[in-house]
């Protein structure tokens, strides 16, 4: 009885646990950046010639960025400045306007991308373009610690 | 006896001064040391590209590149620096410069009118270029747009706006000797590393400091807080990189995307801008000499919280 008593109270406390983490926006973002990440890693690897294009992955790449950046602008509130080892700058909320718009942007063109690519020179272009995106963001609103 | 060791006293002071203003005295290039030069174009692109210098003097908050027109302001622990017109702008700017004058700023850090300049321009880095590829950048730089506005002064608070105390800095920080290629190393690696310590300046944010604004000798590229307020600038000797490979390196350079993924930002992505437009070998090379670096600790990376 008592270790099914305590086997409950651990199954509810992990499960409390799990909604916290996916009601977190800085964990929520997080996770998000890294899906991103882990896109542009196959990508870089196609424009390096390190492993052979793929059309369908490289149209996948694109419609996860699109995805992504339909939902990151919601997962800044002010309550989500500090903690959780968060690298997002104060700038994000000083100018949320062109931090939103900056991601308007991320996603229109991830989308042109999605429907444009045909083969490895397109992409190498689009991807590059993209990457631009990433850096000019980056530049602004993130602070590497 | 007591007036003695005030003449003495005396005596040592004006030696001493004498000596300081001797030794403070900013060294200029003189014309007579130019000889005659046929500037290559293409070759001052290339240097305006490797030097980055569109990272600090394009003014803030448009997208042309060449627009040199400065004003963007500097944090350091020692004050705000703000960044000089370097367009073409011959009131403004460096078009009524003489190329002495110019080659005089990049090598020696002094200005036209006989001042120091400030080591935020990273002339400890730019002196290592050669002259012939300076005088190359000074001819590209006058084909660029004229831009007019004088930008304002630092806002460097005393004793550090003491300009004079910079030849002080310069006789510990500012080396002298000039790029010597290393003849046991291939040319790839010889131009790599040229263009990473002299007009790439690399060093100038991924060293660590001390407490007079120098960099930490030994600790070079081993990365430290960032020198512009914020952040942490990383490790670039094998401590850090040695999981990537060149070619992830000159990748790096070419789109600002690491092996894992992400995407450099802060200062880093102007630099991309600036190495984006490098060629591929010069990038290449850039990554071959990086790789070479031993593995050197820097200070400690503060705790996560």
């Amino acid at each position: 009885m008592l270790i099914r008593t305590a086997c409950v109270v651990v199954a509810i406390a992990f499960s409390a646990t799990a909604v916290i983490a996916q009601s977190d926006p800085i964990s929520q973002r997080k996770e998000l950046m890294k899906s991103v990440g882990g896109q542009a890693r196959v990508g870089a690897q196609f424009a390096k010639g390190e492993v052979p294009f793929d059309l369908a992955k490289a149209q996948a790449i694109f419609a996860t960025y699109a995805s992504v950046a339909g939902k990151m602008p919601s997962l800044f509130p002010d309550d989500s400045k500090t903690g959780g080892e968060t690298t997002a700058a104060p700038k994000i909320w000083e100018d949320m306007n062109g931090f939103k718009a900056g991601f308007a942007k991320f996603e229109a063109e991830a989308k042109a991308a999605q429907a444009s690519v045909k083969d490895l020179d397109s992409f190498k272009t689009a991807f590059g373009a993209m990457g631009k995106n990433c850096g000019a963001c980056h530049e602004t609103y993130r602070i590497k610690k | 006896m007591l007036r003695k060791l005030f003449v003495l006293a005396v005596i040592a002071g004006v030696v001493g001064l004498a000596l300081f203003w001797f030794l403070t005295i900013p060294v200029t290039v003189p014309a007579s040391a130019l000889a005659a030069h046929q500037p290559n174009l293409e070759n001052g692109k290339t240097m305006f590209y490797a030097g980055g210098c569109a990272s600090c003097h394009a003014t803030p908050g448009q997208d042309d590149r060449t627009r040199l027109g400065g004003g963007l302001g500097l944090k350091s622990p020692f004050g705000t620096f703000y960044v000089p017109n370097v367009s073409s702008d011959p009131k403004d700017g460096i078009g009524a410069w003489t190329e002495a004058q110019f080659v005089t700023a990049m090598l020696k850090g002094t200005s036209p009118d006989g001042q120091h300049y400030f080591p935020a321009f990273p002339y400890t880095s730019y002196r290592l270029i050669g002259t012939s590829d300076l005088r190359d950048l000074f001819a590209y730089m006058k084909t660029l747009p004229a831009v007019q506005g004088k930008v304002r002064d630092h806002d460097v608070p005393f004793p550090f706006n003491v300009r004079r105390s910079l030849g002080g800095w310069k006789l510990l920080f500012l080396g002298s000797e000039t790029f010597r290629p290393d003849a046991s190393k291939t040319a790839q690696w010889n131009r790599g590393a040229y263009l990473v310590n002299g007009p790439g300046h690399c060093a100038e944010c991924h060293s660590p400091r001390n407490i007079l604004g120098g960099i930490q000798s030994g600790k070079r590229f081993a990365g430290g807080p960032n020198p512009e307020g914020e952040g942490w600038v990383p490790n670039i000797t094998q401590a850090r990189l040695k999981d990537w490979s060149d070619k992830d390196i000159a990748y790096l350079l070419e789109s600002g995307s690491t092996p894992d993924g992400d995407s450099v930002g802060g200062s880093m992505t102007p630099v991309i801008r600036n190495t984006s437009q490098l060629s591929p070998e010069d990038r290449m090379a850039m990554a071959v000499y990086l790789k070479s670096l031993a593995p050197v600790e820097g200070p400690p990376r503060p705790q996560k919280k």
